[in-house]
C-alpha cells in the first residue's frame, strides 16, 4: 500500500503548505474568533436585555444563521460582501474584496451566531441576585456587564468557548470551496499539480488530527482544573 | 444598489433542460434529505454500538470508543470527504479502486458513509451522555435482578437513555442535514451545489441563495417540530421531560 508512497513531495511542500496555508487558517482562526467573541457577545446581551424589538431581531439572527450550512453562508457573503462594502463606502460600483477580508466577514459573523449561544448560556449562569447588587451600587448596566457579570459569564464558558474555536478552526478547510489557499487549500493545490492526491491529502489529514487533538486534550485539562477550583 | 432583481427566474427553464430553476432546487432538496436520511441511519446504527462501548466496564472497550471518537471528530469533514473519495480507491486493491471510481453515484455513496462516519462519532458522545446520566442504581438494578449486560442495555438503560437524548440527537440530525452541503466538492448535487450552479447559469445570485436559504429554514422547522412530537409521544410520565 505503501510501496509508491513519495514522501518527498510532502518535504518539498512544507514551507509553501505551513507558511502559506497554515498561517492564512490560524490567521483566519484567530481573527474570526476574537471578532466572533466579541459579535457574539454583544448579540448574546441585546437577547438578554431588556429594550423592545431587540431580543427578537437577535433571536431571529441566530436561528436563521444557525440553521443554515456554513457553504452556503461562504457563498451568500462572498457575493454580498462586495455590495456591502459599496453601501458603507459610498462607491459607485460594488467593493472589490480580497479573499482574506471575504472569509474573514464570512466567519467573524458566522460563528458569533454560535458565541452568542454560548455567551447567553454563560451570561444565564451568573445568579440574578449580582445584577441586583450591582444596580444597588448605582452602577450603570455597562459597569454591571463590564465588572460583575461578563468577568464570571467567560470564566464559565472559556472550556465551551475553546471547543468552539476548535470547531471553527476545522470549519476555516470550508474556504476550500471559494479556492482560497488556507492549508487544506494549499495541500489540494500540491496535489493536483503532482498528481499525489494520497500523500497531501492524508498528510493533511494528519496534521489536522494531531493540532485539533492536542488542543481539545488541552481543553479536557483546563476543564478538570477549573471544577476543581469551583 | 446596482444589482437587477428578478424573481420570475424560479419559473424559467433551466439550462438542464428538465423544468425550470425552481425545479433544479426542488430535486437538489430531494438529494440533501436522502443523503442526510441513509447517513443517519447509519450514523445511529454507529453511533449506539460505539457509545455503548464507552460505557461498559471492559477497559478494551473504552479505549476502542475513545480512539473511534477522537478521530473521527479531530479531523474536518471536508477532509475527511476527500480521504473517502480520493484516497480510499488508491490505497485498496488495484481491482476495488477501478471500481469505486467507474461505480455510478459515487458522489452520493461516498458521502453517505463519510457522513455516517463522522456523525456517528457525534451520536456515540450523546449515547454515552444518555447513559452515564441515568445513575449506577439503574445498572445495578438491573444487574441483581438477574439481567445479563445485554439485557440491562436493552431493557433498562437504552429505552430511558434514548429518551433523554432527543433533543441533542435532533440537533445532530439538523447538522447532519447542514453538513450534506459539504459533499458538494465531491460532486453530489445537492441543494447549496444547485443553488450555486443556478447564480452560475443566471447570474441571478441572490435569488437563488434567498430561495436556498428558505428552503433549509422550512426543513429546519418541519424537522424540529417532528421531533417535539415524538419526543410527546414516547414520553415517560414522572420525569422532567415527561411534563
Amino acid at each position: 500500500m505503501f510501496s509508491n508512497f513519495d514522501w518527498d513531495v510532502i518535504a518539498r511542500s512544507l514551507p509553501y503548505l505551513f507558511l502559506d496555508g497554515m498561517t492564512f487558517t490560524l490567521m483566519l482562526t484567530a481573527l474570526a474568533t476574537a471578532g466572533g467573541v466579541v459579535i457574539g457577545t454583544l448579540i448574546a446581551m441585546m437577547r438578554l436585555g431588556g429594550l423592545p424589538v431587540l431580543p427578537w431581531m437577535a433571536a431571529g439572527y441566530v436561528n436563521v444563521i444557525r440553521s443554515l450550512p456554513l457553504v452556503l453562508v461562504i457563498f451568500w457573503f462572498y457575493f454580498l460582501v462586495p455590495y456591502i462594502g459599496q453601501w458603507v463606502t459610498g462607491a459607485s460600483r460594488p467593493v472589490q474584496v480580497g479573499a482574506f477580508t471575504s472569509s474573514l466577514v464570512t466567519f467573524t459573523l458566522f460563528e458569533a451566531a454560535y458565541f452568542a449561544e454560548i455567551m447567553r448560556a454563560g451570561i444565564q449562569s451568573i445568579p440574578n441576585g449580582q445584577v441586583a447588587a450591582g444596580y444597588a451600587l448605582g452602577l450603570t448596566y455597562w459597569q454591571v456587564m463590564a465588572n460583575v457579570v461578563l468577568p464570571q459569564a467567560f470564566r464559565n464558558m472559556i472550556p465551551v468557548l475553546l471547543t468552539q474555536t476548535i470547531i471553527l478552526f476545522q470549519d476555516t478547510s470550508l474556504v476550500y470551496v471559494l479556492s482560497i489557499t488556507d492549508f487544506l487549500g494549499a495541500a489540494s493545490k500540491v496535489a493536483q499539480r503532482d498528481g499525489r492526491l494520497v500523500e497531501m491529502y492524508l498528510f493533511a489529514a494528519a496534521v489536522y488530527f494531531v493540532m485539533s487533538f492536542a488542543a481539545s486534550s488541552l481543553v479536557r485539562r483546563l476543564q478538570a482544573r477549573i471544577a476543581i477550583v469551583r | 444598489m446596482s444589482y437587477n432583481w428578478n424573481w420570475s427566474i424560479f419559473f424559467e427553464p433551466s439550462p438542464e433542460g428538465v423544468g425550470t430553476y425552481l425545479n433544479m432546487l426542488l430535486i437538489g432538496l430531494r438529494w440533501t434529505l436522502v443523503t442526510a436520511l441513509f447517513s443517519w441511519i447509519m450514523a445511529l446504527v454507529l453511533g449506539s454500538l460505539v457509545g455503548v462501548l464507552r460505557t461498559l466496564p471492559s477497559k478494551r472497550a473504552q479505549r476502542f470508543g475513545f480512539a473511534y471518537v477522537e478521530l473521527f471528530r479531530n479531523i474536518p469533514l471536508l477532509v475527511q470527504m476527500f480521504l473517502w473519495f480520493f484516497v480510499l480507491p488508491e490505497v485498496v486493491p488495484r481491482q476495488v479502486g477501478l471500481l469505486l471510481k467507474q461505480m455510478p453515484g459515487a458522489p452520493f455513496y461516498t458521502a453517505v458513509v463519510c457522513l455516517g462516519f463522522y456523525t456517528s462519532a457525534r451520536v456515540a458522545e450523546q449515547v454515552r451522555a444518555g447513559v452515564g446520566s441515568l445513575g449506577r442504581g439503574q445498572r445495578m438494578a438491573g444487574t441483581a435482578l438477574g439481567l445479563t449486560t445485554g439485557q440491562v442495555y436493552r431493557y433498562v438503560l437504552l429505552p430511558m437513555a434514548f429518551r433523554i437524548m432527543l433533543p441533542p440527537l435532533t440537533s445532530e440530525f439538523l447538522n447532519n442535514i447542514k453538513n450534506t452541503s459539504v459533499a458538494l466538492t465531491i460532486g453530489l448535487l445537492e441543494l447549496t451545489a444547485r443553488a450555486r450552479a443556478m447564480q452560475e447559469f443566471s447570474f441571478q445570485v441572490f435569488e437563488a441563495f434567498t430561495a436556498a436559504t428558505l428552503i433549509y429554514l422550512a426543513v429546519n422547522v418541519v424537522v424540529v417540530t417532528l421531533m417535539r412530537v415524538l419526543e410527546r409521544s414516547v414520553r415517560v410520565p414522572g420525569f422532567i421531560m415527561g411534563k
